[in-house]
């Protein structure tokens, strides 16, 4: 690819970045045991929710950020972020008319208009505008099967004790420096739970936004399917343009119980950072599911955005016969870094895993699989599959692949299969001979690439997903 | 249709064609043959436009306009169409996609409507009967796995498909049976009328007995050293290229 194209790719503007001006009440800067007390009294929360906050707290401040990623960025000043923000007006909403109009023009610029969505998809969405929720749509539709979809700091109210069983079991508080951080210091997020044998009939969808300056976002998402059930979860995010990086640190747990299935689709469009790569999001995300016996997890993700990831969607393979799913596509583009990938630890006999892992490297990016594949001592008979492929666009960019295959059981078997290819000047002229211009090419070469994952999005979303790939690499071309 | 005077290119200070004057009118079929090396690749890499090559000289007109000043997408929404003598793999994206796009992109390109989803299968219907394919082809990512001669065929149902004006065959016999020869050989026929050309580059003159020239030309070290009617084909095919390089040396 010539020199001007890749001038180009570096050229191309986020199209997402703009500021909704809506009054915020925010704490001021700052981490310590009054700024949790006061997190927990603002959200009404019960003591119990506030002694496992400090405790996570206390945790926290003991532990040092980790380093051992391969990504390289300005460790954030915790004590600098302020903690909490809500709009101001906030309060219980029945219907759209009562969100505030500034907002909703917001939603209309990034495409995801309620009423469309409404309309068109049937999706219940729970829209979370910094960290309070402000619209929940299709809920009585949910609550007809008995399904539990709400924000989290409303579970922690309405479903405290469902709550209390599944919150920090399957990532504890302990687990990292930010799942830690998080549990100290989380100010919403979504809750779900499909009860026995319930096949959720409609696709569940959070779009999350990060909208206050200097705000860090700290979501919490538990999603608890019983035995039986089945749902699929979408998550996708956009993000305002900012001048310093945002830190953004999520948890979401899985839970799926004998002979359940979750299907968990994410849509990752942050800002990534200017054509310096200055100002993007950090995403520093533990994602993590349970599978009891012969239950289900499918990951899948397409990651466009973020200035630094660092996202390890994995699967606990504990149950017999169970099986965990990790479907990606991350791009990476002048600056960003990614490093990105799943564990899959099999715990239970007959176990059985895939990942399917496609990166794209444009621009001075760099972008990283990194996965473990662990099979235990009692995991007989497990069996993964691994396939990490890696696209290079220009010669400035770079991608590294690092597995870990950890084997403690002799029956395991285990595959895995890489490859690294270059856009090709060729594929590029052929498709041009035949009328497709340079841009559309690319495009149509990048979803061929990325098939196998966008295949396992919901209808929807793969439209969706599809825009944002070429959205990411737009004006990559000339 | 195309006018190409006094074409003069290279690669990297390399010289390749030296002065090529070829004139092609609606509804004529021309074949250029040549010994290896003699440029016969590069003049029809130039016609479609591949930015590799240093055009040193000459002029390309096709229907009035320099061919020179359009862009390889642009050369294929006015119908200019080259058959790849290596067409490449494109995992992932199928022959159904590709080929759909491929179309609507040219209808854009000349400020067209978009085919209707009706008509674009049964024209993809209509063309892999003409070409003998499987509608399995259909579905397959584009060229990849195929053999030489599914390529090959591949390229014919494309063509068959955009119906260009003047559609170029660079080297479309290699890799062929006598089978799949005769099958893309009479997709070709069946495709000519008077309104459009066919420029066929083979080495051998096997093919023209199933596409018969209305002219052949002999391409020796970058210049059109002969031209004839297609007798000249069965010449060179008793004598060999020998005859031409004794007579060129």
């Amino acid at each position: 690819m010539s020199d001007e194209i890749l001038g180009e790719i570096t050229a191309s503007e986020y199209k997402y970045g703009f500021t909704t001006e809506i009054e915020s009440d925010t704490v001021p800067p700052g981490l310590n045991e009054d700024v949790i007390r006061l997190i927990s009294s603002k959200k009404n929360e019960p003591e119990w929710m506030l002694e496992w906050r400090l405790d996570a707290y206390h945790t926290w401040s003991e532990m040092v950020e980790p380093d051992w990623p391969n990504v390289h960025y300005q460790k954030p000043d915790f004590q600098a972020i302020s903690y909490y923000s809500a709009p101001k007006q906030k309060k219980t909403l029945d219907s759209l008319d009562e969100v505030d109009p500034e907002l909703l023009k917001t939603f209309e610029k990034l495409g995801i208009s309620l009423d469309e969505q409404k309309r068109l998809s049937g999706v219940a969405m729970d829209v979370v505008v910094d960290s309070v929720s402000v619209a929940t749509t299709f809920k009585e539709t949910l609550a007809e099967k008995g399904i539990i979809f709400c924000s989290m700091s409303d579970a922690i109210q309405e479903h405290p004790e469902l709550v209390r069983k599944h919150l920090g079991t399957v990532v504890p508080k302990r687990d990292n420096f930010y799942a830690a951080l998080n549990s100290a210091v989380f100010t919403d997020g979504s809750f779900c739970y499909i009860p026995k044998g319930v096949h959720c009939p409609m696709e569940l969808s959070t779009y999350f936004r990060i909208n206050e300056a200097g705000t860090g976002q700290f979501e919490r998402t538990l999603l608890v399917a019983d035995s039986g059930s089945f749902v699929s979860y979408l998550e996708g995010c956009t993000a305002p343009q900012r001048d310093e990086n945002q830190l953004h640190a999520a948890v979401v747990e899985l839970v799926a119980m004998e002979d359940a299935e979750i299907k968990y689709s994410t849509v990752q469009n942050w800002f990534p950072g200017d054509a310096e790569g200055k100002g993007g999001v950090f995403n520093f995300v533990t994602k993590r599911g349970i599978c009891e016996r012969n239950a289900k997890i499918s990951w899948t993700q397409v990651e466009t955005g973020s200035a630094v990831t660092w996202k390890y969607p994995s699967c606990i393979l504990k149950g017999d016969h169970s099986i965990g799913e990790f479907y990606s596509v991350a791009v990476t583009n002048k600056f960003q870094q990614a490093d990105t990938g799943t564990k899959m630890i099999h715990l239970g006999k007959n176990t059985k895993s895939t990942i399917i892992s496609k990166g794209i490297s444009a621009g001075k990016s760099h972008n990283s699989y990194r996965g473990l594949v662990r099979v235990g001592a009692r995991a007989e008979n497990a069996r993964n599959f691994s396939q990490c492929d890696s696209l290079l666009m220009g010669d400035q960019c770079g991608a590294h692949t690092f597995p870990y295959i950890e084997a403690q059981h002799p029956s395991a078997q285990i595959e895995h299969e890489a490859t690294t290819s270059k856009i090709g000047e060729d594929q590029i002229f052929y498709c041009n001979q035949r009328g497709i211009g340079t841009e559309e090419a690319i495009a149509l070469i990048v979803n061929g690439y990325c098939k196998e994952v966008l295949n396992q999005l919901p209808m929807e979303f793969a439209v969706e997903a599809q825009k944002l790939l070429e959205i990411s690499l737009e004006g990559s071309v000339g | 249709m195309i006018k190409i005077k006094d074409l003069q290119a290279g690669i990297e200070e390399k010289e390749i064609l030296r002065g090529i004057d070829l004139e092609i009118n609606a509804g004529e079929v021309h074949a250029i043959m040549g010994p290896n090396g003699s440029g016969k690749s590069t003049l029809s890499s130039i016609i479609a436009g591949r930015e590799d090559y240093e055009i040193s000289g000459g002029t390309i007109d096709f229907e009035g306009e320099d061919l020179m000043d359009l862009s390889p997408e642009e050369r294929a929404h006015k119908g200019v169409f080259l058959s790849f003598q290596y067409p490449v793999e494109i995992p992932g994206v199928t022959v159904s996609n590709f080929i759909k796009t491929a179309i609507n992109e040219s209808r854009k390109g000349r400020g067209e409507e978009a085919m209707e989803a009706r008509e674009m299968l049964a024209m993809m219907r209509e063309k892999t009967a003409l070409l003998e394919m499987d509608k399995s082809y259909l579905s397959r990512s584009l060229n990849e796995g195929f053999s030489g001669g599914e390529k090959k065929r591949n390229e014919i149902f494309q063509m068959a498909m955009l119906q260009p004006k003047l559609a170029i065959l660079d080297e479309t016999d290699s890799g062929l049976d006598i089978d799949a020869l005769r099958i893309v050989a009479n997709g070709v026929n069946k495709l000519r009328s008077k309104d459009n050309a066919v420029l066929v580059i083979t080495h051998y003159q096997r093919l023209l007995d199933y596409i018969e020239p209305d002219f052949v030309h002999v391409l020796y070290n970058g210049k059109i050293v002969k031209s004839g009617d297609k007798s000249l084909a069965l010449e060179l095919e008793a004598k060999g290229y020998d005859w031409i390089k004794a007579e060129n040396a």
